[in-house]
């Protein structure tokens, strides 16, 4: 249950019409009617389509990354030397661990009691009511609450998970980046844990902004390394750990906090979220009997989204929207909207969308957000934003802080900022979506640690 | 400042302008007349003609632009006139994941100033016709792939740069780069370090061109305190491997290294941070430029 690399991931990499039939979705929704009979006309035609495609596209069906790790021309394994018999052992070691009962029942056990896992799939209610139209209609909101994870986010899953690898590995060291602290703290969470010593490197500005996650992974025995290079922020974080494995290699095991990074790390990264996924498939039909229509969730590496978006990739009719940091404005010069505004390029070990500069260097981004605030993304999401599987938007500081004060008020929940973004873009969503269209939300993370940030800027 | 600077690079370089050392109009060393048949001097020719000589290579790195692309010109040519034998040219990159503090700092304080593609190869253009010694570029991917590996392999060629050093591009993901390396004889070097297993270090060797380029230690780049005693093996490995040369890089930066891997039978010695410590943290680019060449002097002398 808690992850399967062994099963490929599939995908109609060709289909010509994928685009459109996306957007096909959804006609006439009936929310009533079970999934398999709604709209009985569209999903006919819907059915032909997809074995059409099949039929004609059979030998281009492909496994998700290839052999060399990549999604198409993205992801692969761009470090040094050094590195590289580090990510073979690392690859095998988690192939292994998938066929492995022993790993999966202790992973399992470690989710359920130490995580609390599973997390609710929350109605809510008057978010849900905020969006309704004067008419009485519009989409119901339901919101994944990873926030409820123990330390507060989604990104324990993973964090949880590559401990216990790097305890298979015999690695008792174990470095991490970090933007907005939430990877840090679960990481220094998890090494605390399972005993093992733990180095954070974060920007010296994130630090600064996260002070909050500094203390809490120094409280739990976290050596926590600023890194002062760069715009002293989670691109220049990331570049000191990789570093730092390229020196300690041979005892150390890197606990990457995103789908972003070398070979296997954002299938790996990925397969360690999918949880989040899988639950929602199974809770969705409990609830309504039915697949979620739409989910939503933000993207800095995009490691919630793809955690997510996995499950469902395969399930053409529902919609994956990914929500990206606009920043100042898309137009400002100052966001990471890296998926909207960048272009292809290497960058911590994989090729993907980068904001980079007429000589490929790499740009500042910018974002109110520590976790959105990177040049790069995961190479997956740039392989579903070419084949038009997934959607990518953006969304400004300014309209995250709305949304972050919005879901505080309407449900009593204060979002971290980066979920803000996700929120935020409901405001846009929301109006063009059909009556009862189900919209999944990943709640992503909790606002406590973004409370000194929203003090600047919000006046209450 | 930096405007300044370029200006006054360009102006030195003219026709007739004076620049230290004196330039040499021809550029082979003469044992190399004898043997070359085409109008350049590759990395592995140049190579073979030590071989013949029984010397080893003293390739030195500097990150050009570092204090600016005037001094990186002058520090060419220094290196060139103290007996340099290929010089390995660092191309600034913002996020530099194989280097350790004093390239990093180089190449910030580089891109500060302005240094971009087209000023280095506007640079290149007219200092390499001044030196004896052929020059390997060593540039991150990102920098390459925005420009098109094609056309920026023309443009190594059109500049008259012989080698090209990819640290952040695996053999599994050469096979690009050596192909137009190769329409534009270019000379595609490849790393091995001490985590490569040998399997793996073989096919390396199989595919790199020029000469073999091993790290001599588990780490980014940056002067250590002594070289690892595993350089010795690896060596022997490599060299059972094959028979083209092998640089040892990363860590080398006093001459009593240089005498030790050259005891270890190493066909050349990669000395960067040292260098670019000089150059970069003089107080004058003229004091840097004194103190470099001291320094390869020094080096040079442990060759011999």
């Amino acid at each position: 249950m808690a992850f399967s690399s062994a099963a490929p991931s599939r995908t109609r990499t060709g289909l010509p019409s994928s685009a459109d039939s996306y957007s096909l979705f959804p006609l006439k929704f009936d929310k009533i009617t079970p999934p398999c009979h709604f709209n009985p006309k569209t999903h006919s035609i819907f059915c032909t389509l997809v074995a059409m495609a099949e039929q004609q596209l059979e030998p281009v069906v492909q496994q998700r990354p290839d052999s060399f790790g990549r999604f198409g021309q993205f992801g692969g394994k761009y470090v040094p030397e050094t590195l590289m018999y580090a990510l073979t052992e690392l690859e095998t070691a988690f192939k292994s661990l998938a066929s492995d009962q022993e790993f999966q029942e202790e992973l399992d056990g470690i989710l359920r009691d130490y995580v609390g896992r599973e997390t609710p799939l929350y109605f809510a209610e008057r978010l849900t009511e905020h969006y309704k139209r004067p008419d009485g209609k519009g989409p119901h909101i339901y919101l994944k609450r990873e926030d409820l994870n123990h330390t507060g986010a989604h990104k324990i899953n993973n964090a949880v998970a590559q401990a216990l690898l790097a305890k298979r590995l015999g690695k008792k060291r174990i470095i991490a980046e970090t933007g907005a602290g939430q990877h840090g703290v679960a990481t220094a969470t998890v090494c605390a844990r399972f005993g093992l010593q733990c180095i954070i490197y974060m920007g010296s500005q994130d630090m600064e902004r996260q002070a909050l996650n500094v203390f809490r992974m120094r409280l739990l025995g976290a050596e926590v390394r600023p890194v002062h290079s760069g715009t002293a922020t989670l691109k220049d974080a990331t570049s000191e750990a990789i570093r730092d494995w390229v020196t300690n290699v041979e005892s150390t095991h890197y606990i990457l906090g995103s789908v972003a990074g070398p070979h296997p790390y954002p299938m790996m990264v990925r397969d360690f979220h999918a949880v989040i996924g899988k639950e929602t498939r199974k809770q969705a039909l409990e609830k309504w009997g039915g697949k979620p229509d739409v989910l939503v969730a933000c993207v800095g590496g995009g490691s919630n989204a793809m955690g997510l978006f996995h499950e469902f990739v395969d399930d053409e009719d529902v919609r994956l929207i990914g929500v990206e940091a606009a920043g100042f404005g898309l137009d400002s010069g100052k966001h990471a909207a890296t998926l909207t505004k960048g272009e292809v390029g290497v960058l911590h070990g994989a090729m993907s969308y980068l904001l980079q500069d007429d000589d490929g260097q790499i740009i500042e981004p910018h974002s109110i957000s520590a976790g959105l605030d990177y040049p790069g993304v995961g190479p997956e999401h740039s392989f579903l934003k070419d084949i038009g599987r997934a959607e990518y938007y953006s969304i400004t500081d300014e309209e995250a802080l709305e949304a972050f004060k919005r879901l505080s008020r309407l449900e009593g929940i204060i979002p971290a900022l980066e979920t803000s973004h996700a929120l935020g873009y409901l405001e846009k969503l929301c109006p063009m979506l059909p009556d009862g269209t189900k919209v999944v939300l990943n709640c992503s993370g909790r606002g406590d640690k973004d409370v000194q940030t929203a003090i600047k800027q919000l006046k209450l | 400042m930096a405007a300044t600077l370029k200006t006054t690079f360009f102006l030195q370089n003219k026709p007739g302008g004076h620049s230290l050392p004196r330039i040499k109009p021809f550029r082979f060393k003469t044992p190399m007349a004898t043997l070359a048949t085409v109008p350049t001097v590759g990395l592995s020719e140049t190579f073979s003609r030590l071989k013949q000589q029984g010397k080893v290579a003293l390739i030195p790195y500097i990150t050009a632009g570092d204090p600016d692309l005037s001094t990186t010109a002058q520090a060419l040519k220094v290196l060139d006139s103290c007996g340099s034998d290929i010089i390995e040219l660092g191309v600034p990159y913002s996020d530099p994941l194989a280097d350790g503090p004093v390239i990093q700092a180089a190449a910030a304080r580089s891109l500060a100033r302005g240094t971009n593609f087209d000023n280095i190869f506007a640079m290149l253009k007219d200092v390499v016709p001044q030196l004896s010694c052929p020059i390997a570029l060593f540039s991150y991917y990102n920098p390459v792939l925005k420009r098109g590996v094609k056309k920026f392999m023309t443009t190594l060629k059109d500049a008259g740069i012989h080698g090209l050093v990819v640290p952040d591009v695996p053999l599994e993901e050469t096979e690009i780069l050596r192909k137009e390396a190769v329409n534009n004889n270019v000379e595609l070097v490849l790393l091995t370090t001490p985590t490569t297993p040998v399997s793996r270090m073989k096919a390396i060797v199989e595919a790199s061109e020029g000469f073999v380029y091993l790290v001599s230690s588990v780490g980014v780049t940056g002067a250590r305190a002594s070289v690892s005693d595993k350089v010795q093996s690896l060596l022997y490995e490599i060299k059972e491997a094959t028979s083209k040369p092998v640089a040892v890089g990363f860590g080398i930066s006093k001459p009593e290294h240089v005498k030790q891997v050259v005891g270890w039978g190493a066909d050349g010695v990669i000395v960067g941070s040292a260098m670019v410590k000089l150059l970069g943290e003089a107080k004058s680019p003229e004091e840097g430029l004194k103190e470099l060449e001291n320094f390869t002097k020094s080096l040079k002398t442990a060759l011999l």
